[in-house]
């Protein structure tokens, strides 16, 4: 099963990653990516720029409004995502505790949906069949 | 907080903690033991005190909590257990003394530290998986071997996907590594001159795995996914080992590939799906993408195609075409024959002659399969009599079909195939 990695930070995580000098960000999270990588676990994984250079397309109103910079009152903002392929949700958790981050940075950690999710005989797809049969009797009447 | 509710609670975190504990093993597994056979010098004696600290944790954690470094504490206590066990045996000599010094000083540097030397685990780790393919081993052997120390699969776990009794694995372990320990099998890269046999021994079993997975060769279910995913990420494990061996990738390519089509293969009542009628829209994108990546990979090194590549390539044509019409069957014919240049084998040579009957018909498919009939060279295997039923069938010869069908039923080991089968002799 695949699970996604998403990387938070609340604004003291933000602040502190900052502190951080940027080579020794990256021989940490290249040692990560490495150590999954050579597990034979890690399937893709990126990193996000600032969010001030992101924007934000909101669908409350009828047209999709497309606001500058990062999401206004949000708390908490995503700086990217690892996807990992394990066997079982625990062996997810271990990769996870394993991120080299520190206080104020979240990893949530959700299973990605495969094509078993979705079975053959799906409700939606019989619907979508059902469907598809009336028209086709509609049309010859 | 009732009695019972306490009590359930207290087994509900028992048994998450049993399953970290599971998950930490599946992780570390084959960099303990192989720091442990460094240590002690076998193997086999590596792997008991390994399974001895892993029954230490499955009792210590799940009151004490799970250390911050379970690999760290796991390798300290199986160290420990080879020293206390010279100790017994008085055998206290200059090395007992190193190790001990050397456990001293690890507990005294910081616990978050790896337990073992970054720039030599990997070498390590490939020296393991050197020994537990070893070919003084039989297959079944190496195929249990290789689940249980490189992969970290338990016992049960490894009977349960192979429908053999816990004992047999059990059985099948303790005897290779009795094996292992008489042949004085050495903890190292095979030589030079053995390098590329042990190499393909080692992609053979993967491969061997994979196939117990991709077509279940006995039993109720067409499939048991879960061991082609595990051979799967072990050959990811290998590229990153020896990332400059062809085969490497190609067999991962071809992995991935017939992988791909795993979610298409069984419709809704777990019947069954041929490839001609699977849903291809249910084909794992990802898996085609990765597995056609890994294909480049291999080609990128040079020195054409290998029979996994060949495998690989014939695999990708399916994965990339729309229909079976659409299906670019010439070029997989020729793939086909390259393949039997290289690895001349009857089975190939049966799904060539499937092939051609796509590519150019029925009756042209058929004189190779009556050749192959003749030759006897398949003698008992199923899927003669079942492709040669399917080219009577397109000649429209229903009645020597049928029985063609029958026969192939009769053959037939897997019971779902075996239904299919009598279906279409009955049809």
């Amino acid at each position: 099963m695949k699970f996604m990695l998403i990387m938070r930070a609340d604004d003291s995580g933000v602040d502190a990653y900052k502190e951080i000098p940027f080579e020794q960000i990256i021989e940490s999270m290249g040692k990560y990516n490495e150590s999954m990588m050579k597990a034979g676990v890690l399937l893709a994984g990126e990193g996000l720029t600032d969010a001030e250079e992101g924007f934000v397309v909101d669908f409350s109103a009828e047209a999709p409004l497309v606001t500058d910079g990062p999401y206004g009152e949000t708390k908490e903002l995503f700086n990217g995502f690892w996807i990992i392929e394990v066997s079982t949700r625990e062996e997810a958790a271990e990769w996870a505790k394993r991120a080299p981050l520190g206080p104020g940075a979240f990893l949530e950690v959700r299973r990605v949906t495969e094509m078993e999710d979705f079975p053959a005989d799906n409700e939606w797809i019989q619907k979508e069949e059902g469907w598809r049969e009336e028209q086709a009797q509609r049309s010859q009447q | 907080m009732t009695d019972v509710d306490r009590h359930e609670h207290a087994e509900r975190s028992t048994s998450s903690v049993e399953r970290s504990v599971a998950a930490v093993w599946r992780i570390e597994s084959a960099k303990i033991v192989a720091t442990l056979t460094r240590m002690v010098g076998d193997f086999g004696h590596a792997e008991d005190l390994a399974q001895e600290a892993l029954i230490d944790a499955l009792k210590q954690w799940p009151t004490e909590g799970v250390p911050r470094n379970p690999a760290a504490w796991l390798t300290a206590v199986a160290k420990r257990k080879a020293i206390d066990g010279w100790r017994r045996q008085e055998r206290l000599d200059d090395r007992i003394a190193v190790i001990a010094h050397d456990l001293e000083r690890e507990q005294a540097d910081a616990a978050d530290a790896d337990p073992w030397d970054p720039d030599a685990i990997d070498d390590d780790v490939l020296r393991l998986v050197f020994v537990s393919c070893h070919p003084v081993l039989s297959r079944e052997a190496r195929v249990a071997l290789t689940l249980r120390v490189v992969a970290g699969l338990s016992t049960e776990q490894i009977a349960r996907a192979f429908l053999v009794p816990v004992a047999t694995v059990q059985q099948r372990i303790v005897r290779a590594k009795k094996t292992l320990s008489a042949a004085n099998v050495p903890f190292e890269v095979p030589p030079r001159e053995e390098y590329a046999d042990r190499l393909s021994a080692i992609f053979g079993v993967l491969y061997l795995i994979f196939n117990e997975g991709h077509a279940a060769s006995s039993g109720a279910d067409w499939m048991r996914p879960e061991l082609g995913e595990e051979a799967i990420r072990l050959t990811r494990v290998l590229t990153a080992l020896v990332p400059r061996q062809r085969d490497a990738h190609s067999l991962l390519a071809l992995m991935e590939l017939t992988a791909a089509r795993f979610p298409a293969r069984v419709d809704a009542k777990g019947e069954p799906v041929l490839l001609a009628d699977q849903d291809r829209s249910r084909w794992d994108r990802g898996r085609i993408s990765r597995g056609r990546a890994a294909l480049a990979a291999a080609d990128a090194l040079g020195g054409g195609r290998t029979a996994y590549g060949l495998q690989a390539a014939i695999a990708e044509c399916h994965a990339i075409a729309a229909s079976v019409e659409d299906t670019d069957w010439d070029r997989i014919v020729v793939l086909y024959e390259a393949l039997g240049r290289i690895a001349p084998s009857p089975v190939i040579e049966l799904n060539r002659a499937a092939a051609v009957a796509m590519a150019t018909g029925p009756a042209s498919a058929l004189r190779i399969i009556d050749r192959l009939a003749a030759s006897d060279a398949l003698r008992g295997y199923h899927l003669l009599p079942a492709t040669r039923g399917e080219m009577l069938l397109r000649l429209g010869r229903r009645e020597e079909a049928r029985s063609e069908f029958a026969t192939a039923a009769r053959l037939a080991g897997n019971e779902r195939e075996r239904a299919l089968l009598e279906a279409k002799a009955s049809e």
